[in-house]
């Protein structure tokens, strides 16, 4: 549609500079614009009807040269979806329903009235809030790389260079030598976002400075981490900076092909991706000499099979290259035979996205942002049982407490906080001793856990920790590729040990075996997936010793998860026979007694599926 | 379901001139062919390795590492349970176990009359809504057991 509207390729900075100020000239010729949030979040709760029917009311009343509609990406408020925002004032309107529609377009869009009801309320306060930079959840985060999703429609390239979009590009090509691009970013000491923090700087010299030709840059969006989604959030909702930020890799050091490596599961993603990539080519920002640089690089799109063995950088190449996904070990490592054994870059998506911040405002500014050895921002995705979930984006050294407390607005149900899981299944748990260290990738790290993707579960009285740590055990056996012993024996037997002890038939010595095996497979397996698979188990022996001792001494579990060791019961003075329970059981093992006396559950017959608990509003169901 | 043998070799020829024949697409490849045939034949796979000059060991490896590959016909509706960390820890597990009730068929199997698939996905990056359940593409956000049956009964 852009190709439609300009009509023409740019070839120097200064057409790019022109179309900008063109863009921004028709812009401002609209008076008010409604952003709705169509992440996969505000999806699920109906976003795109929403949008469709601002469209139509914006139609049928002849609005639309002076309102603009627009869909974005992801906000990153998921917990309020379907989020609307109308800018300039950016006022919020959350849960926002197609009814609601006209009574936006009449009151707030014309009118310039706010709607109560449909503003975001303070939990536990009755305060309400009109302005999105007020709601408590964005006000203490600093959204750098994120932030412009709420602004941008991803399939709009337009929008993209309306916000400053490509001038880092033009600048690097025009401005920069590639070795001083390297020198920037090594400076504002960017690490990669992906797990590992290996400075991305001093990745791409040892690229540029590798022998071999062709080289390639790969970004990884395969996000295989469990609880972390911030990768498909900023390639659907602004799939430009990745690219802008992969072209800018590829010239410091000097490939010409590119892949981007995105989960199947992913396929908005995938979309926009593709469309962004035909789009940048159209106008000479990708593609044979752009901008009349004299400088080409293309980028093709390969779509991942869900193996999370594929995160790993040399076993997400065999499968790039078509093979299976098996990683190899990295005696020589990729960058300097990488993909088809040629010198390779891999970043991940927020990674690269970070390049043209770093590029346009400096390494110096970037660097002033974050702690001493972990720079700049970094998103998380905080969910599990806290208030608000969703992304966030915080300077690095921020405190734990701050991101659970300050802006995920604490544990829902006034449950007492637990634990906080960080780095997805390589990752560690910490405990509520944990919650005022900052976090940055060296503290996690000596905290025994690590920074991986970003993903932040909360976990509350109500999640038992041996659970979870089975839970990342029998996850990652699936996962393992099976290519080296320590990983494929190693996880098998443990997730055994981990089920005995969960079945109540824990013996004495298993948590020393436990650490044993641990141990073995993080100094023996042959890739990152093995060498941190160990670390939800060291972390919650670490932490929540005394959860595993009463599984094994008193056969108890204290959470009252593991089914073998639990017991639903009836309390009969709360037990006011209501019969929600009886409806709500599967297995018929909740019985009346006649009017007025409490409902009787029948021990043999129950499954232990929890229907009754849950349903239970007055507590008169417990767990032992 | 069964297709029969002329209409998967179209749709792999289709395929396989989309990628121009090129090997190092195999992975996409069989995506675009299980895309369209709801899983991966026998034939399809001996067409792709003989179109490409590869051994047959080769695709079929593939065919198996890879998750989102399936060799057995699936159902018309395919759900899928998200076993993310996310949804585990607020009772994916529960939504799992209540799905395997009510349609009689494990994680990984079809119902007999091939209407639904049901399958654990390890995440499916809304991790903000758990747990997540996606059927036939669509998310459906914070669901619980007590929603199981009408998700069934809204499938049609």
């Amino acid at each position: 549609m852009v190709v439609e509207k300009s009509g023409k390729r740019l070839n120097s900075a200064s057409e790019l500079e022109l179309l900008r100020e063109e863009i921004k000239r028709s812009a401002s010729a609209r008076t008010r614009t409604v952003t709705i949030c169509c992440g996969t979040g505000c999806l699920a709760y109906g976003g795109a009807k929403v949008a469709q029917a601002f469209r139509d009311e914006i139609i049928n009343r002849g609005l639309a040269s002076e309102v603009e509609i627009k869909t974005t990406g992801c906000h990153g408020f998921c917990e309020r979806g379907p989020l609307v925002v109308i800018r300039p004032e950016n006022i919020l309107y959350q849960r926002v329903k197609p009814a609601d529609v006209p009574q936006v377009i009449d009151e707030t869009v014309n009118g310039g009235k706010v709607i109560d009801r449909l503003l975001y309320t303070i939990p536990g306060t009755k305060q309400k809030v009109t302005y999105e930079h007020d709601v408590p959840f964005y006000k203490k985060q600093m959204r750098l790389v994120f932030g412009a999703n709420g602004y941008i429609d991803p399939t709009v390239i337009e929008d993209y260079i309306g916000c400053g979009g490509y001038a880092a590009l033009s600048k690097t090509l025009f401005e920069m030598t590639p070795d001083e691009v390297v020198d920037e970013v090594k400076k504002s000491g960017l690490r990669g976002r992906g797990g590992g923090g290996f400075a991305t700087g001093a990745k791409w010299q040892s690229t540029r400075e590798a022998h071999g030709d062709p080289k390639y840059v790969i970004c990884n969006c395969d996000e295989g981490d469990p609880g972390a989604f911030m990768d498909r959030s900023l390639m659907e909702g602004n799939p430009h900076a990745i690219i802008e930020g992969m072209v800018i890799a590829a010239y410091a050091i000097g490939a010409h092909l590119g892949y981007i490596y995105i989960r199947n599961e992913y396929p908005v993603a995938v979309k926009h991706a593709e469309k962004a990539i035909a789009q940048a080519e159209a106008m000479g920002l990708l593609g044979e000499n752009i901008l009349g640089s004299g400088f080409s690089f293309s980028v093709k799109i390969n779509r991942g099979g869900g193996a999370f063995v594929c995160g790993e950088s040399t076993a997400l190449m065999a499968s790039v290259e078509g093979r299976v996904g098996e990683p190899r070990a990295k005696y020589i490592h990729t960058s300097e035979k990488g993909l088809w054994d040629q010198p390779t870059v891999l970043n991940n998506v927020e990674t690269l996205a970070n390049v043209p911040l770093i590029i346009n405002r400096g390494a110096q500014w970037y660097s002033s942002i974050g702690t001493a050895n972990s720079k700049g921002t970094k998103i998380f995705s905080l969910v599990g049982k806290v208030n608000n979930t969703g992304l966030i984006e915080v300077p690095m050294g921020i405190t734990l407490e701050e991101i659970v407390y300050g802006i995920g607005g604490g544990i829902p149900k006034n449950k007492k906080f637990k634990a906080i899981q960080t780095g997805g299944p390589s990752g560690g748990c910490l405990p509520a001793s944990k919650l005022d260290m900052p976090v940055d990738f060296d503290e996690l790290t000596r905290a025994g856990s690590m920074m991986g993707s970003g993903a932040m579960i909360v976990m509350d009285e109500d999640n038992c920790m041996v659970d979870i740590a089975r839970y990342f055990l029998s996850f990652l056996e699936g996962e393992s590729c099976g290519k080296c012993v320590p990983c494929r024996e190693g996880l098998k037997r443990m997730r055994q040990i981990l089920d005995r002890i969960i079945s109540g038939q824990g013996q004495p010595d298993d948590i020393e075996l436990l650490e044993n095996l641990s141990e073995t497979l993080t100094w023996g397996a042959l890739c990152g997936l093995g060498g941190g698979a160990a670390n939800p188990i060291m972390s919650t022996l670490r932490y929540f010793r005394e959860e595993y001792e009463a599984h094994i001494i008193e056969k108890r579990c204290p959470a009252g998860v593991c089914k073998p060791l639990i017991s639903y019961n009836i309390i009969n003075e709360k037990c006011p026979n209501c019969t929600l329970c009886i409806k709500a059981c599967p297995a018929g093992a909740i019985t009346g007694q006649g009017k007025k006396l409490p409902v009787i559950l029948d021990q043999v017959k129950c499954t232990k599926c929890g229907a009754c608990y849950d349903v239970c509003r007055l507590g008169a169901v417990e767990v032992r | 379901m069964t297709l029969d043998t002329r209409s998967t070799a179209e749709v792999v020829n289709a395929v396989l001139a989309k990628y121009q024949n090129d090997s190092s697409m195999l992975v996409g490849i069989l995506q675009d062919i299980q895309a369209e045939l709801n899983y991966l034949p026998r034939e399809a796979l001996e067409m792709t390795a003989e179109v490409l000059s590869i051994p047959l060991s080769r695709v079929y490896s593939v065919a198996t590492f890879f998750k989102a590959f399936s060799l057995k016909p699936r159902g018309r509706h395919g759900i899928h349970v998200c076993m993310g960390t996310a949804c585990h820890v607020r009772g994916a597990e529960k939504v799992l176990d209540r799905f395997q009730t009510e349609l009689c068929a494990c994680a990984g199997e079809t119902t007999p009359d091939m209407k639904f698939t049901l399958e654990t996905v390890n995440c499916v990056g809304a991790c903000a809504l758990g747990p997540v359940v996606v059927v036939d593409g669509e998310y459906e956000g914070q669901v619980t057991a007590e929603k199981v049956k009408s998700i069934i009964e809204g499938c049609k």
